[in-house]
């Protein structure tokens, strides 16, 4: 295997700061959205916004607004304008597939009492 | 199509489910709401400065240490409603304006002066008393963001009463001068604690609506009623007294009944006349202007970094 000599391996370096979401705006700094992981284990979930000038500024800021209380062991900050969202109007179509696929849930099937753990 | 949303909406709140920001609303739920948690967050940030006064003269280490935490909790407090106030479609930085031009409220609690260490201890038992008796039905109101951010303040504010209520206890247990400054701190803030549940049911306008929208869980009247409930008997723990000659408990209806409460100074203190209103305001406008510098270097650095990446990824293409 060849050695590496420049840069270590990508797990061992530091992810690097997405770009910025667009130029700075001088009076309303962008929007954040904020996503703690609260410890090992477990998914990263949103826990509210902030605004920054820039990434390294929302993960600063995000320790100090949403985890003062040893909430977090990772943070992850996107840009707000970067989240593509389902529109609420088209709920009912969108989500309408899986409406009639009762079989997709164990509960469907009716087994013999002789049955055990399955 | 209006009325389908309208319905939709009205059928969610009547089945208590939660409207989100893309949901379709009426526009006076929006503005409800806008007006509310904006003043609820200036409240929050307002609110750091009668306590921010002490920090520099607490009595001792462990309790500077405590009273800065609480500050702190309180700015983010303010943040998660300020993020949850843009939910609706307004910009922060016009929020904060709106405060410093004095179109925005906040609650008049804090336009009272924090004269000496006790006041620090009273505005944690009492006001902050008041305030989580308030805010606890807010974790369930029908806006999401404003419940899930009520539900994070309400986890973190219950310190805050606690440790007010451990400086009361040291303070009435001390000597006869401290147990003097702890009755004097309770006698100044007992009455505005009451108004802080606002104007009487029969005088809040706003009430019903707020109530059929699932904002509003409770009466004023009736969180009054509970708070002094509570608060009663916590007062006698500590041997002070309530500064309320009519205060007397009531067999019948297992409640206390207490003394007319002031509405004139309330409304005095709401519309910009109580002791510190326009020092409130003015220390909020000069917090502002004065880090403006701090904002102009951040974008400063901010645009220093991204130039700075943008010529390494032109250099590593």
């Amino acid at each position: 295997m060849p050695t590496r000599k420049s840069a270590p391996p990508a797990a061992l370096r530091p992810t690097p700061p997405p770009p910025n979401p667009e130029p700075v705006d001088k009076k309303n700094w962008p929007l954040w959205e904020i996503f703690i992981r609260s410890r090992q284990g477990l998914s990263h979930r949103h826990v509210g916004s902030l605004h920054a000038a820039d990434a390294e500024m929302a993960v600063e800021n995000a320790r100090d607004v949403y985890t003062r209380r040893q909430e977090g062991a990772s943070i992850w900050v996107v840009p707000a304008n970067a989240i593509t969202a389902s529109s609420p109007d088209e709920k009912d179509v969108l989500f309408d597939p899986a409406d009639d696929k009762v079989y997709r849930h164990p509960t469907f099937y009716d087994l013999p009492d002789e049955v055990k753990h399955m | 199509m209006e009325m389908d949303l309208l319905q939709r909406f009205e059928a969610y709140i009547a089945s208590d489910k939660k409207i989100e920001p893309k949901d379709w609303m009426p526009d006076a739920y929006r503005k409800t709401l806008i007006r509310q948690i904006s003043q609820h967050a200036h409240s929050e940030i307002v609110g750091m400065l009668p306590e921010g006064n002490w920090i520099s003269r607490a009595p001792s280490l462990k309790r500077k240490a405590i009273l800065m935490a609480k500050v702190q909790d309180e700015a983010g407090h303010g943040l998660y409603l300020y993020s949850a106030c843009e939910t609706l479609g307004v910009q922060r930085d016009d929020t904060i304006a709106d405060l410093h031009s004095g179109k925005a409220k906040y609650s008049s609690i804090f336009n009272y002066p924090t004269l000496n260490w006790a006041d620090i201890g009273a505005i944690g038992w009492l006001v902050d008393g008041a305030a989580i008796m308030n805010q606890v039905p807010l974790c369930k109101c029908s806006y999401g963001p404003y419940a899930r951010a009520m539900v994070r303040v309400c986890k973190e504010e219950s310190f805050h009463q606690r440790q007010g209520f451990q400086i009361m206890m040291t303070m009435a247990g001390g000597t006869e001068d401290q147990k003097a400054m702890a009755q004097d701190a309770l006698n100044r803030w007992w009455w505005p604690s009451l108004m802080m549940f606002g104007p009487p049911d029969d005088d809040s306008p706003n009430s019903a609506q707020s109530m059929a929208w699932n904002i509003k869980r409770f009466s004023n009247d009736e969180l009054r009623e509970k708070f002094v409930d509570l608060t009663v008997p916590q007062a006698d723990l500590l041997g002070l007294t309530i500064p309320d000659p009519d205060l007397k408990w009531n067999e019948e209806t297992g409640h206390y009944e207490f003394g007319e409460i002031d509405w004139s100074e309330f409304k005095r203190v709401v519309s910009g006349h109580g002791p510190c209103n326009k020092e409130r305001i003015e220390t909020r406008r000069t917090a502002w202007d004065n880090g403006e510098w701090v904002r102009d270097a951040a974008n400063a650095h901010a645009e220093k970094r991204a130039a700075r990446r943008a010529a390494a990824d032109t250099a590593a293409a």
